[in-house]
This record gives C-alpha cells, structure tokens and sequence, in this order.
C-alpha cells in the first residue's frame, strides 16, 4: 500500500511537469494554430538560467529572473522569426520551430556545457521528506504541485477575466473576427509566447531540484507535453492536467512491468493509440471532432 | 524523357570525375565519407518521394533506418551455433540461409548469410511500415509530425535499451556483405573504390526509379494529392492508398539504406535511430526544395560529406538548425525561387522599420 | 429510358441541421437534370453524398447498378461519375494539360512498379492519355493553354479546365456544382450550349444552378430542395408553376 502510494506520489510529480509544457504547447496552438516545437526548451533554458544566476542573488530573485529573461526570450523568437511570416504552411511551421528548438540546445551546450544542474532544494534538502501516512515525501513535491495549481489557477482567472485574457481567447475562437474587431492579433500571438515561455521557464525552476536539467531535456518534456496536450484534447488546458496525471501515474506504475528504459516508449506509444483511436482527446468531443481536421 | 537520362548520365559522369580526382591528388581517403553519403542520400531521396511528391512529412525515418540496419547487425553477428539443434535453425541451415565463420579468436560462428538477413530486415520494415503507415497517414499536419516523430523516438528507445542489441555501444563485427562474387560491400581492406562505385551506382539505380515514377501516372497523381486531395479523389485516384504506398516504398529505401551502411561500416549505433538523424534527413529535403530528387541528393551530398568529415566541429547539429531555419523562413519551396527576394525584403523591411520605431 | 441514378430516402444531418431530409429522386440516362433551391437547401451536401464524399446517415444511391452510398469518392468515380466544385478545385503547380490528364486515371492501369520500371506499356498508356487528354481541350477550346499553369488561368477558363478534367474521366454520369456562377450573360449562354452538347455525346448530366434562364434552357427535369426536402421534382415548365417553388423563391425576394 505504501509502494502504491510512493508510485502515485512520483507519478503526479512528473506529472505536473508535463502538465506545465501541455499548458505552454496549449496558450500558443490556441492563438496561432501552431504546436510550438521549442516549448521543451523554454522549460530547459528556465531551469538553466535559474541556475547560472542563483550565483549571484538569492534563490528566488534567480528564478524570478529567470522567469523574465525567458520571457522576453520567447517574444524575441515570436517577433523575429514567425511574426512577419504571411500565412505560414503548417509544414513550414513544424520545420521552423524544430529548427529552433535545434538552435536554442545547441547553443545551450556551448553555453553551459553537457553537465546536470539542479537547483537547490527551495526548503530542506534531498534527504528531507515529509511523512504522509507512511509515505516519505519530499518538501520540493509540495513546491512543484502548489505552485503549479497556482498557476492553472490565476491562468483560469487570467482567460476568463482579464481584458488581455478574453482577447487572447476571442483570438483563438475566431482570429479574422477578433481582427475586425480591433484586437491586435499579432501582439496576441506574442503574448502567447512569452506566456508559454513563462510558464515554461517557471516549470524548469521548480523541477529542476527533482529531475535536473540539462541542455538536452527540453525535446523529451516536449514530447511529453505533447503527449499530454494530445490526451487531454489540444487546446485544452484543464483536460491537459488531468491528462497528466494519468500519464505521469502510468508511467510510474510502468517501471513495475517493463524495465525503466522503456519507460518513455510507453508513454508515446500511448499517444500514438490515442492519436489513431481518437485525435480529439480523452476527453474530447466526438461529435464536435469530425468537423476538424487531424 | 531523355532529359531525364542525359541528367543521369552527366551524374554519373560527375562521379567518375571525383574519384579520378582523388585518384590523381592522393585523396582517395575521401571515398568512405563519400560513399557513406551515397548511403544516406539513398534515404534521402525516399523521404523526399514521401515528403514533395506525396506531402506527407515523416519526422521518424531515421527510425526505419535503424530497423533495417539492426536487424541486419543482429541477424549476421548473432552466434546460432549453440542453437543448431532446434528444428527452426537446422530448416534456415537446410535451406542455406545461414553460413559458418570464425570470429576473432577463432572460434565458430554459425550467422545468417548477409542476403537472407537484408531479405528478412527489408520485409520487416516494410510490414512496419505498411501497419503504422495506415493510422499514421489519417493524420494530418501537427499530428502526423508527432506520430511520426513518436515512431522514430520508440525505435531509438528500443535500440537504446535492449542489451541484446548492444545498449548504448550498439551492434559491431558486422561481416561484409557480398552482393554478387567478388563485390563485397565492407568498409574494411582494399575494395574502397569498389565499393564506392557500388554505393553511388546503387543510389543512382534508386533515383532513376524514382525519377522514373514521378514522371509517370502515378508521379503525376501524385501531386495532385499533394495540390487538392478532394479533387484527386474525385478523379478517381484511391488517395489513402497511394500515400501508404509511397510512405512504406520510402521506409523500404530508407531499410535498403540502413542495411548497406551498417555493412559498410561494420557496425550500427543507437544514434541511427535519434530524432536528431530523422530531422537532418528533412532538413537536407527541405534545403533542397521538397519537391525536387536532384535537389535533394545534391543537398545530401554536400551537407552529409562536410558532417561526416567533422567539418562542423561541435557545430554540427546546431548548422543544420541554422540552415533549416534560413530556409524555411526565405525559401520555403526551395533555394532557386523568386519568392525567396520578396520574404527576405519584407523581412528587412520588418527589421529596418523596428529600428525607425525605437 | 433506363434509370442510370436513383436515390431513395437519403438523409444526413450535420449537429442540429438536417441538411438532406429523405430525397428521392431519379436521373434518367441521358438527360439533364438541374437541381436547384435557395442558398443553403442542400444541393451541394446532397452531391457531396452521391459522389462519396461524405456518406449518408440513412437511404440508397443506386449509380448504374451498383449501390454506392458509403463508397469512398474514388470508388464512386471508378463506376463512371465525376464532377465539378462549387468553389474550383484545380491541381496547382500543374499544367492545365497535366490537369486533364489526371481525369484518365480511371481509364490507366500504370502503377508503382511499371511506373518506376518504366516498362514499354506505360508509355504507350502515357501517350493515350495525352492524346485523349488534346482531345478534350480541342473540345473546349483550351489547347492554346495547354502548358499553362491551371491556377494561374482566368475564372472563367479554370472552370472550364474543372469540366475538361472531369470528362477526361469519360463519365456516366457527370455533376457540376453550380458551373455558371461568375459568369457573364454571353458566358453563361455558351456554357448551356456547351453542356447540351456534352449531353449529346451521351453524358447523363445533374447540375445545381442558380441562373434560372440557363436552367429552364437546358434541363430535361428540375428537382427543387428547400431546407433540405424535396419540394418538386418535374419538367420545367411543371416546376415553374408549382405554389411552393413559387413561394420559396419568392419568400426569399421579400427577405
Ligand atoms: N460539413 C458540414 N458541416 C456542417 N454543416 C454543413 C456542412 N456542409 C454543409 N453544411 C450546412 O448544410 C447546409 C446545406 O449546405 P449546402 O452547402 O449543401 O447548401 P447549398 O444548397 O449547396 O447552398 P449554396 O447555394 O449556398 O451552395 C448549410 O446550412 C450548411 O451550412
Ligand atoms: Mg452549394
């Protein structure tokens, strides 16, 4: 019992972090139509950031930075490389943001290096762990989960009650009419990118302490993060961390049947059957799906 | 239709001319680098029969790669002697499918012959490719780079994590593979030149079928799918049929590819199979216009060489991300077009009226 | 008068909107039938049924002996039915020659292994294909065009390249969706002519069409939707004397 505990514990762990990069593919397939390749690498260039900067300030002003510096980065991408492009092809747009994604890792092995960082624990150490009914967890699985419901949360109310927010998703229901209706698309489509790469970055702080990060994570939480954006429906963030969850407690629970090298070829392999079974997610509308295209 | 062979035949020529050219300036260490590329770009023109003509992106070809190139390892390194007993192997043996060698130190060695296992790794991989083909190919856009992408990160994960085909170090001793008496394809002694004309003739047979079939019927219906998919069913033209087709005839030549490299090298590593090999073989079919066969073997023949002899340095990776990003941002369709001098203006123009702005 | 198209009871619903509600009708060989109704009555979903293109909740197409419904549109199109699009549907990047070309598909055999042996047969099949395919544009006068780039064509030539395409095809039966929209009167008056002597040749013909003068010109039957239903389905001179018809066409006049 305490076993099946520890797994779900682990599970929801890496869970939210998958969950974090669903979110940022989300934010930014919602405004433009386009599965940002690079999302991993947000969450990859956070962590790293974070901890280059934690040499000169205190923890939490390094991640807060951290989170900016990202940021700004991923307006830079937006404006500099997809912006002015007229009516991209969906192919020309993987391509791009695959080609990114190649770009920001590598220079990110000339820059740090192929070493592991992981931030310091934000209270405690490794070694400390809460006793929840007999299950050890780790101070840091507290950090990770709140601040990431803290997130979904102010995002929730961020959508659904700020001017900027309703615009974003006025953009994303239909972008010609939000045009006419005298939102700036454009400046919409950047938005959604320093808000992917906010989150994104924020995301690699709080779990860089567990998993560590380097150069190389950010196309594996990629396409994790894809995995569970696909599960939950794209699109859809709160399908997206339900999603999550599953995938991150299954693949915990995996590690009992298969050895734990495979254990990223479950999780794929369940998206490929969920991509073939049914494109639209989990928790997607049937009916609604078979007017779009996969 | 004899532009087509005059083309071919000035190709050839043109392959004559490096390898007298290495001959005279005492170069001829070139030709391995050479002829791996030829190996590479046999994928190549495959991936872009599937990705210009037929439309359909495939981020995971370095995924059918690897299935052919490692089951073609396994089965000629994989010691049976211990084995001849059960009736399966005593039934391959009958059937002179397997043959016995001495391995380094001189112990016996009973394998499968070369043909038998590039037979059985070319079938695999094309019944893999035809039952993922089908779902693969329903999807369209994102979707169907994920899935694909998903196909080439489980192979490389397999590979990756299976002890019995060698972990991380991969499969080595692979023997030479003797196509016909006396031409044997191995990296190893004194048939360097052979076997870079056997690589180069082999590439150019396989871009004269496809040559061949872009001009023909089905080439033809081809594009149309690629035009207005609707359209070309309206017509007649069993669409979902002919991009499975087309995507398991891309997997066969990128098996073939896989196999007659690891041959050639004498071994095969997990890194066949990463993500980063499937991008480079779009990219080098991007670069070289999505829709053109010359354009993508002459992309692959200049960018694989300068990778394979390390001309990037620690760069290597991060030069195919630059190199797919300037081109998809100004030449979507390819290098030689006119629309290429219009983004590039309006991206400067973008560029210059920012500065005015600050 | 044999019957070479019936469809009996046919229905489909998209959500909430019954866009086709239990059709019935027949298209006599040889004929032409117009299918006409107001913006939205279904003309185009109910061609899109009988081509295959999506397939029916509920009813029966029979085409030429065969039931097709649930067939996929290749299949529809290899039993002898081709059509034309509502908005133009052209193969870009191809000639208009390559363009009618590709309307022979169903008539080749070539496939991938004698497409890329390149054996004898594919070139006498290949140069069928091409003399057929000058046929076809000398019939409509578009062999001056022949290696233009399709989509780069006029409006008007575009659509006649779409009907050139969808007789390389040889049907049976041949639907156009709407071939006179975009037209001028001079056009549209060539065009009637052209799609009686398309008929004349032994092409059975259903077109959806607004023009009501080019309708009542060529048509041997008018069927009439509304809202998805069948209002009248008789001669011309029949339909233009129906109340209903009558009333839904000028209930739209009024609004
Ligand atoms: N794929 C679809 N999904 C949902 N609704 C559809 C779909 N196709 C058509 N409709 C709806 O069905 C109704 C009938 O459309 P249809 O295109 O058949 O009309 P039409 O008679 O051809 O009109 P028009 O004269 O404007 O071409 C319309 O209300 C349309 O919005
Ligand atoms: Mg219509």
């Amino acid at each position: 019992m305490e076993l099946l505990l520890q797994y779900i514990v682990a599970g929801v762990t890496y869970g939210t972090i998958y969950a974090i990069v669903a979110i940022g593919f989300n934010i930014i397939y919602n405004t433009t139509g386009i599965i940002n390749f690079a999302q991993g690498e947000f969450v990859m260039l956070g962590g790293m950031t974070a901890f280059t900067l934690k040499e000169y300030m205190p923890l939490p002003l390094a991640i807060l930075s951290a989170v900016v510096i990202t940021m700004i980065f991923g307006a830079l991408i937006e404006i500099v490389f997809i912006r002015w492009l007229h009516k991209p092809s969906v192919l020309r747009m993987i391509i791009i943001t695959i080609g990114l994604s190649i770009l920001i890792r590598e220079t990110a092995l000339h820059i740090w290096g192929e070493g592991v960082t992981a931030l310091p624990y934000f209270t405690g150490t490794s070694v400390t762990s809460v006793n929840l009914g007999g299950v050890f967890i780790s101070p840091q699985v507290f950090w990770a989960v709140g601040i990431s419901s803290i997130m979904v949360i102010l995002l929730g109310i961020f959508f659904n009650f700020t001017l900027l927010g309703k615009q974003m998703r006025a953009c994303s229901a239909n972008r010609e009419a939000a045009r006419l209706c005298g939102i700036s698309t454009q400046n919409m489509v950047t938005f959604s990118f320093m808000l992917s790469a906010a989150i994104g970055a924020l995301g690699g702080c709080i779990v860089s302490p567990i998993t560590y990060v380097q150069y190389d994570s950010g196309s594996q939480l990629a396409i994790k993060g894809f995995t569970v954006a696909i599960l939950g429906g794209l699109g859809n963030s709160t399908a997206a961390v339900a999603a999550a969850m599953i995938l991150g407690i299954l693949e915990s629970f995996s590690i009992w049947a298969l050895p734990a090298a495979y254990k990223d070829v479950v999780s794929i392999a369940i998206m490929l059957i969920i991509l073939f079974v049914k494109p639209s997610g989990l928790f997607g509308n049937a009916a609604a799906a078979r007017l779009k295209e996969y | 239709m004899s532009s087509k062979f005059l083309q071919i035949f000035g190709f050839a020529v043109a392959i004559i001319a490096i390898q007298i050219f290495t001959q005279i300036t005492d170069s001829a260490f070139h030709l391995t680098q050479l002829t791996m590329t030829a190996y590479y770009s046999l994928l190549v023109i495959g991936l872009c029969m599937l990705i210009g003509y037929a439309g359909q992106i495939s981020l995971g070809h370095a995924g059918f790669f690897a299935i052919g190139g490692y089951i073609s390892a396994f089965l000629t390194t994989h010691n049976l002697t211990a084995m001849k007993g059960k009736p399966f192997i005593a039934l391959c043996s009958k059937f002179g499918l397997l043959v016995g060698r001495k391995d380094l130190y001189g112990g016996d060695l009973l394998v499968f012959h070369p043909w038998a296992a590039c037979i059985i790794a070319v079938c695999t991989v094309l019944i893999v490719a035809y039952v993922i083909g089908g779902p693969v190919l329903k999807l369209k856009g994102h979707y169907l780079a994920m899935a694909t992408l998903g196909f080439g990160i489980i192979i490389y994960r397999i590979v990756l994590g299976t002890s019995g085909l060698g972990a991380a170090d991969g499969i080595s001793g692979v023997p030479g593979f003797t196509l016909l008496p006396g031409v044997t394809i191995s990296g190893s002694g004194s048939g360097k030149i052979l076997n870079y004309y056997v690589a180069w003739g082999i590439l150019i047979t396989g871009m004269t079928l496809l040559l061949n079939l872009i001009s023909s019927r089905v080439g033809r219906a081809l594009s149309a799918i690629h035009g207005a998919e609707d359209a070309a069913e309206a017509m007649g033209i069993p669409t979902a049929n002919y991009k499975l087709k087309v995507f398991v005839l891309s997997a066969g030549f990128a098996a073939v590819a896989g196999i007659l490299l690891t041959h050639y090298n004498g071994s095969i590593g997990p890194s066949e199979a990463s993500v980063m090999k499937s991008v480079r073989y779009v990219a080098i079919v991007a670069i070289g216009g999505m829709t053109s066969i010359w354009g993508a073997v002459s992309m692959s023949l200049i960018l694989n060489y300068f990778s394979l002899r390390g001309s990037f340095g620690t760069y290597d990776d991060a030069v195919f991300g630059v190199i797919l990003i300037l081109i998809m941002l100004f030449a979507p369709d390819g290098l030689i077009r006119a629309q290429v001098l219009v983004d590039l203006k309006s991206f400067f123009k973008r560029i210059t009226s920012k500065e005015a702005a600050l | 008068m044999t019957t070479l198209l019936s469809v009996v009871n046919l229905s489909k619903r998209f959500g909430g909107l019954q866009a086709v509600n239990e059709v019935s009708f027949t298209v006599t060989a040889g004929s032409i039938k117009a299918l006409i109704g107001p913006n939205g009555a279904g003309k185009t979903t109910l061609f899109n049924l009988i081509s295959g293109v999506i397939s029916p909740d509920s009813g029966v197409i029979n085409f030429s002996d065969h039931q097709v419904q649930g067939l996929r549109p290749h299949q529809v199109a290899s039993k002898g039915m081709a059509r034309t699009f509502q908005h133009i549907r052209l193969f870009p990047k191809m000639s208009v020659l390559e363009n009618i070309m590709i309307g022979r598909h169903i008539h080749s055999r070539a496939g991938f292994v004698a497409g890329m042996l390149s054996i004898p047969h594919t070139w006498s099949e290949e140069k069928k294909i091409r003399e057929k395919a000058h046929e076809i544009m000398a019939f409509l006068d578009l062999e001056s065009l022949a290696d233009v780039e399709a989509t780069s064509l006029s409006y008007g030539q575009q659509r006649n390249v779409e009907l050139g395409r969808a007789l390389a095809c040889e049907p049976k039966l041949l639907l156009l969706d709407e071939p006179a929209a975009g037209l001028n009167m001079s056009e549209t008056t060539e065009l009637g002519a052209l799609i009686s002597r398309i008929r004349d040749t032994g092409i059975t013909v259903l077109i959806v069409e607004h023009d009501m003068g080019l309708v009542m010109d060529i048509s041997d039957e008018i069927l009439v939707l509304s809202y998805g239903k069948k209002i009248a389905d008789d001669v011309p001179l029949a339909v233009q004397s129906n109340s209903e018809v009558i009333n839904v066409y000028l209930g739209e006049d009024d609004a």
